[in-house]
């Protein structure tokens, strides 16, 4: 349809300077996250009420143009790239913390807030919202109910799912529903937990009520270098085996800490082939016990060095260095991939072997971090964009990647979501069943299809061309792994 | 795989299907108009590696052979599921969707759960989520199912993430009023104390701690109150129900579910647990008053009793939210096959 022709269709229920779409206007929206994707926007609109919104999805519906909602844009697998016949429904200006209940230890947010300003505006009551995905400072929290993203602290505290008592969403109609409320369960199927990660194809978020924690007593946080990323896998199940859950437990291997140490000078040993940081929390009392058994637990499992972080000071220097990790890489490569597989933690070593030979045959570098409580792998891929063959390589290496996790017993994406990116994996991970049985849930929500098409779930088309096999759950129960 | 493979091919044929557990459960969520199928044949623990925290079993699964594997191995399900029988079954567990004293601090069954299997209502056996704690490929499928009554799917296996047992608990006992007990969780609900349950039942608070010895000792002397020597009882009878309060002769029990802090005069109940979150009252038998008082509060009533006839005795739904279960249903199971008579039905 004509581009004047929506406009001003559009204009009729919202303020004309809200709409953009000359080519000037629309350029800085063409891509999130991740900038390997890209696509101009037909139109922009930066809605700032809910009748606003509403009259664009009802208007969208009537002419049948797409719609993809998009929060701060920092998302890794292009949810929000824009459709280039669409219209992109920028959430931004929803940026009010509508209420704060310190008893009930709840707050009350409009999608556009971040992540972290919900922290910040409760921190004087010594309470924060617990997901912290490392662009918190960022990414807003409609966009974490669109992924439900996680964190370093999800092993203990959660992911977003966890950690969210209700969503008012704008269906494809501009009809408005609240999903959960504020007791702690809902009647009836519970489309809090569907609305949570589906990724803007079901619905748009307008508002979220999300739980708060006290904040812990105190925080420590001890590093640990291995020389073998093996023992230092095997010391994440010591740990959890002894009974402790940690707040945080990180690794990275040796190219992640050099490029780190180099740029953020954190005290990283650079003969280490593996390094652990692992946070406790709680109590003064809790947190002295429970820091001494995990010491003696890293000891026991070959940690060549230890170090508990003296103060304050020290422990937010050995998480800069951990949070850093991302820009850190890019200063030594002019790209990088960063891919978000989830493994079953008994195969790390395997995997991490299986990525070295992938990195060889490639022919590019790569540095992992991990999350390594929860199996969580960011593998980044180090390439240069401007050379088509590497970008190529890159996107193929990616994807090895997240087919060996699947093949392990994982899922192609823990936390960042499938995106556009991973659409063709999504074929490795789901049977033509159960691709198409996500497909009549979307319907269920959106029968004509308009919120965010192409993302998330691939055609039965896209795979066959993709022609990937699914490996099927019940062929390969327990794969013979050490054959591979 | 027999019965898994009779149920497909009943489905794909247009049959009603209708299945239970151990049928421990069968006086909640409605009747079922078909003679149903015991899932029990269909059991056992088919993956548990404690260091990964994961434990996958077959639906038909009892309860207490999981629970006693996670035992050996010093974990457990984190949110307590009732025990209603020594037949009740993981599968049941996991439609019904229920949760014990735990839920408040570590999450409920829903929370729990990283994947399944299922078989939808076109006889289609399915797997969604998996065995890993992260996993955002696709709809949560896995966690829309819990608490569905199988009205979406027949379960047939069932991923969960367990814990570690904690180390020591302690339980302290604060005699005080219902609004009191209240005021008190309030206030400490905002310092960073090990809490693994918070109740007041028969004139006292009972505050669970768990952890670490001395951050358990510390949280208790701060507390104050009394410490129960039978703790392990009390919260066993709290969790499974069996405290008399639970079963009024010629009465009817209902779970009130509301925002934790709602006031206590607004309801009369004999019970709170979850911190205020889910509340235990009785009433005449036929008297639907608790959903209207539900709804008032913003939260939702269910029935729990026996002797009930008719009706599901769950919430009447809104209508916007009554038509997204509804559609999300058809998605689910589009000839309405699978377990008719239980949850989307007439209240009473």
């Amino acid at each position: 349809m004509e581009t004047g022709q929506l406009v001003a269709a559009l204009a009729a229920g919202v303020q004309s300077d809200r709409v953009l779409f000359r080519e000037q206007d629309t350029a800085p929206y063409e891509c999130d996250g991740l900038t390997m994707f890209k696509a101009k926007p037909k139109v922009v609109v930066l809605p700032e009420t809910r009748d606003e919104v509403c009259h664009v999805l009802k208007t969208c519906k009537a002419l049948g143009v797409p719609v993809v909602a998009r929060g701060a844009g920092t998302g890794l697998s292009g949810g929000a790239l824009p459709h280039a016949d669409g219209v992109l429904l920028v959430m931004a200006k929803f940026s009010r913390i509508l209420e704060i209940d310190q008893d009930a230890r709840i707050a009350r947010v409009e999608p556009g807030v971040r992540n972290l300003a919900i922290s910040e505006a409760v921190s004087h009551l010594d309470l924060y919202y617990a997901p912290d995905p490392s662009s918190q400072i960022a990414c807003s929290i409609g966009g974490n109910i669109a992924e439900n993203s996680g964190g370093v602290h999800c092993l203990k505290y959660g992911l977003t799912v966890h950690n969210v008592l209700s969503v008012t969403v704008a269906l494809d109609d501009g009809s408005i529903v609240t999903v959960g409320s504020d007791a702690l369960d809902s009647a009836g199927y519970d489309l809090l937990a569907l609305t949570i990660g589906s990724e803007g194809l079901l619905a748009v978020v307008l508002e979220v009520t999300v739980r708060l924690l006290p904040k812990p007593e105190e925080m420590r946080v001890v590093m640990a270098a291995f020389d073998d990323v093996t023992k230092a896998g095997d010391s994440v199940g010591n740990i959890i085996a002894a009974g402790i859950i940690p707040a945080g437990l990180e690794m990275m291997d040796g190219p992640a800490v050099a490029a780190v140490e180099d740029f953020v000078k954190a005290g990283y040993p650079l003969d280490a082939e593996a390094l652990l940081l692992c946070e406790v929390d709680g109590t003064k009392e809790e947190v002295a016990d429970e820091l001494a058994r995990v010491e003696a637990i890293l000891k026991e499992s070959g940690a060549t060095m230890l170090r508990v972080a003296t103060n304050e000071e020290e422990r937010l220097l050995f998480w800069k260095g951990r949070k850093s990790a991302f820009p850190a890489v890019g200063r030594i490569s002019p790209d990088y991939y960063c891919m978000d597989g989830t493994i079953p933690r008994k195969h790390l070593s395997l995997v991490l072997r299986r990525m070295r030979e992938m990195s060889e045959r490639y022919g590019l570098r790569c540095a992992n971090v991990f999350h390594a409580g929860d199996g969580n792998l960011h593998p980044l891929i180090l390439f240069d964009a401007n050379d088509p063959d590497e970008v190529k390589r890159a996107e193929d290496f990616g994807a090895e990647i997240l087919e060996l996790s699947v093949e392990v017993g994982g899922t192609i994406t823990g936390e960042h979501g499938v995106g556009i990116e991973k659409i063709n994996e999504m074929c490795v991970q789901f049977s033509s069943d159960e691709l198409t049985q996500f497909h009549t849930v979307k319907a269920a929500f959106d029968p004509t299809g308009i919120l965010n098409p192409g993302k998330a779930v691939p055609t039965l088309n896209r795979c066959a061309e993709f022609g990937k096999m699914h490996i099927h759950h019940g062929q390969m129960p327990h794969p013979e792994l050490e054959r591979f | 795989m027999a019965l898994v493979e009779t149920l497909c091919t009943r489905l794909a044929a247009k049959e009603p299907v209708s299945v239970i557990g151990g049928g421990t459960k069968s006086f909640l969520a409605g009747r079922l108009k078909d003679e149903p199928v015991s899932m029990q044949e269909h059991s056992g623990i088919i993956n548990y590696e404690p260091t990964e925290l994961v434990l996958t079993a077959k639906s038909g699964t009892t309860l207490q052979e999981i629970e006693a594997c996670l035992s050996d191995a010093r974990q457990m399900l984190p949110f307590e599921p009732p025990r209603f029988g020594v037949q009740s079954t993981i599968g049941g567990v996991m439609a019904s969707g229920l949760s014990g004293p735990r839920r408040m601090h570590l999450g409920s069954a829903r929370d729990c759960v990283l994947g399944v299997r299922l078989i939808n209502g076109l006889g289609q056996h399915l797997k969604f989520g998996g065995e890993v704690m992260k996993n955002v490929a696709g709809y949560d499928l896995s966690r829309l199912s819990v608490g569905a009554y199988g009205t979406l799917g027949i379960l047939t296996e069932i991923s969960v993430k367990v814990l570690p047992i904690p180390e020591n608990e302690q339980t302290q006992v604060l005699e005080c009023s219902q609004a009191e007990a209240l005021a008190t969780l309030i206030r400490i609900g905002r310092r960073p104390y090990p809490l693994s349950a918070a109740s007041w039942i028969g004139g006292a608070l009972y505050i669970r701690l768990s952890g670490a010895a001395n951050g358990v000792e510390s949280a208790a002397s701060a507390i104050g109150g009394e410490t129960l020597k039978t703790a392990d009882l009390f919260w066993s009878g709290l969790r499974d129900m069996t405290a008399t309060e639970f079963n009024p002769a010629g009465e009817w029990l209902w779970r009130i579910s509301v925002a934790p802090t709602t006031p206590t005069n607004t309801l009369d109940a004999f019970c709170f647990d979850w911190a205020g979150g889910q509340r235990w009252l009785v009433t005449q038998p036929d008297d639907y008053s608790p959903f209207e008082l539900a709804a008032r509060l913003g939260g939702h009533a269910t029935c729990f009793a026996r002797d009930r006839e008719s009706g599901t005795g769950m919430q009447p739904l809104e209508s916007g939210i009554l038509r997204l279960n509804q559609r999300v249903k058809e998605a689910m199971d589009p000839h309405g096959l699978i377990n008719r008579g239980r949850l989307l039905e007439e209240a009473h």
